[in-house]
């Protein structure tokens, strides 16, 4: 199987959209998942839906309505160019923030989730011994909560490499910026080359069942919960 | 073990605490003054508020209005809240709440790493020696047993080196074979350090065995609290504590008899022989007399299997939970001790304040 210079350069980009994403949500959705995990505001349940949001929408409209925030007439698009950093739409930057936005469900609730299961009492344990709230979180959260990291940076990167709709909707098509694979798997079915298609279709299938295999084998007690 | 008395310069590190706080079916109110060294017991059924009035004072929660001094130091009034982290302080949990990421040396060391180099009043050393743990400090809390888990707890409380010890009851969770292991090693604590220690609890036997001061909570508030023999002897405790009622005295071994195999101790006013459990000539001990076991005579009984009858006064008659049943409170010299009979036996016997009885006492506990 050999790919093209178009599907490598496909695969590379999306490897580093996955990648700047992935990074990108675990630094975002730690605050979130956090806030998510111990708030008793009444804000939990509106906040945890609209972080849910991306599970059911079609990613369409989520598309489209980036689009439109980020065009030259949305608030998004103004306050980039306000800032001298010109227009998202069609841009590797304007993928990265609406692949961020499409999987930050994904990322997020594993989090929350582990969080939710160290509950109170470790950290109880750590002010007793002198620790900051800081510190406990460094000290004592985050390495307790490294099953739910596993599960949110697998996860995470798996589904931005999956993304196809919002990346039409928002970048289009533009070799070595906005084309990814799953998009240039579509241009080689449009164009009847099957054969470049099956190959990274392929390729697809097989990174999805190591991703998933990887998760089961590392986080073995999730099935039984 | 220290006699807990209080003297001048023990003030030094006395807790002053008021909390009020109003939750949903449960209120604290309470304000007390609680001595800065020995083992103070803060006694009361599950729900009476003991475990919320300890965690206030740790700060693990925060009463809206209160105040709380240790010694020089405010931690908590209108305008202040020192974090838990801020206060000097050693806590042992109910389950002993290990790391489970960390090995005991892990855990022992992560609070210990956080003092920093201010003057140590229990060396890390000293913790792991006395709680025994030396053997386990490369084992994952995960490998240890219920009671080990408990020791390691409370050497990593120890190991912070605090000011006062803040323990939630710390053996509720075990079985009894657990609670024997590890309360000899509470009472290694109770002589060997020189802070204060508070400790919650629903269980008299405990309470008998460790503390010198006595705090009994119900319903949010703190309804008796003083010197533990003195408080345990008062009739007017508003709880009962039913087959658990009876009186704790510090006492001394005065002689032994090796033909006999008991030992005569010694309490102020009076004295007893016990079964002899090795403790040397000299050792201060405490002997713990229920009242069940204690029963009165107007006569010095002869031709009777009971070794030890006391003559003592009647101080004080009340009645207990039970309505056939009276308790007697007497004096022996300085030393209370406190009698459970039938009513009608005291009606009989027609006691009454300053009449002088002999107590015949069937059993005593040596503790500690």
């Amino acid at each position: 199987m050999d790919f093209s210079p178009a599907d490598l350069a496909a695969l590379w980009l999306t490897l580093k959209l996955a990648t700047v994403t992935t990074v990108l949500l675990l630094v975002l959705g730690t605050p979130i998942a956090w806030w998510l995990a111990r708030t008793r505001s009444m804000w939990k349940g509106p906040v945890g839906a609209v972080v849910a949001l991306p599970i059911v929408l079609p990613p369409t409209v989520i598309g489209f309505y980036l689009l439109v925030a980020m065009g030259p007439n949305g608030p998004v698009g103004q306050f980039t160019q306000a800032l001298g950093l010109g227009l998202l739409p069609f841009t590797f930057a304007g993928l990265v923030v609406a692949s961020v936005f499409y999987s930050l469900p994904f990322v997020v609730q594993p989090i929350q989730n582990a969080f939710e299961a160290i509950g109170e009492r470790p950290l109880e344990a750590a002010a007793t011994l002198r620790a900051s709230p800081v510190d406990a979180f460094f000290s004592v959260v985050l390495p307790l909560a490294r099953p739910g990291y596993l599960t949110a940076t697998v996860l995470g990167f798996a589904h931005t490499v999956g993304e196809f709709g919002v990346v039409l909707m928002i970048g289009g098509n533009i070799p070595e910026q906005t084309r990814v694979v799953s998009v240039q798997i579509y241009d080689h079915v449009e164009a009847l080359e099957y054969g470049q298609a099956h190959g990274l279709a392929a390729l697809m299938v097989v990174f999805s069942f190591l991703v998933l295999w990887a998760l089961y084998h590392f986080n073995p007690t999730r099935g039984r919960r | 073990m220290s006699t807990g008395k209080d003297t001048a310069n023990d003030t030094a590190n006395t807790i002053h605490a008021r909390f009020q706080l109003d939750w949903p079916g449960f209120a604290l109110d309470v304000d007390l003054d609680l001595p800065g060294r020995g083992v103070t017991a803060l006694f009361g059924h599950s729900g009476s508020g003991k475990t919320t009035l300890l965690r206030c004072i740790a700060g693990l929660e925060r009463a809206p209005v209160g105040s709380l001094r240790f010694g020089e130091a405010v931690w908590q009034d209108e305008r202040t809240f020192v974090p838990t982290y801020r206060r000097p302080l050693g806590y042992v949990f109910q389950e002993a709440s290990l790391f489970p990421h960390l090995s005991v040396r892990g855990n022992l060391e992560y609070g210990r790493k956080r003092v920093g180099s201010a003057p140590h009043k229990v060396s890390l050393e000293q913790a792991i020696e006395l709680l025994g743990i030396g053997h386990l400090l490369e084992r994952k809390p995960e490998r240890l047993s219920g009671g080990e888990r408990q020791r390691v707890g409370i050497a990593r409380a120890l190991a912070v080196s605090p000011e006062i010890l803040l323990m939630d009851e710390p053996l509720a969770a075990l079985d009894l074979a657990r609670k024997q292991e590890i309360l000899p090693y509470l009472e290694r604590l109770h002589g060997e350090l020189e802070i204060p220690v508070l400790y919650v609890s629903h269980a008299p036997d405990e309470v008998a065995r460790l503390a010198d001061h006595l705090v009994v909570m119900e319903g949010g508030r703190a309804v008796a609290a003083g010197p533990l023999g003195e408080t345990l002897a008062s009739l007017d405790l508003p709880i009962r504590l039913g087959e658990d009622a009876g009186v704790v005295l510090d006492a001394r071994v005065a002689e032994r008899d090796a033909q006999w195999h008991l030992a005569r101790v010694e309490f102020a006013g009076g004295g007893v022989w016990v079964r002899d459990s090795g403790h040397a000539v000299g050792e201060a001990v405490r002997v713990r007399i229920l009242a069940r076991d204690i029963s009165l005579a107007l006569h010095r009984q002869t031709g009777t299997s009971i070794l030890n009858t006391l003559p003592a006064v009647v101080a004080q008659i009340a009645d207990d939970a039970h309505p056939a049943l009276a308790l007697v409170k007497l004096k022996v010299g300085e030393s209370p001790l406190v009698a459970r009979l039938t009513r009608r036996s005291a009606h009989a016997l027609e006691l009454r304040p300053g009449a002088v009885v002999y107590a015949q006492i069937k059993a005593v506990a040596l503790i500690g």
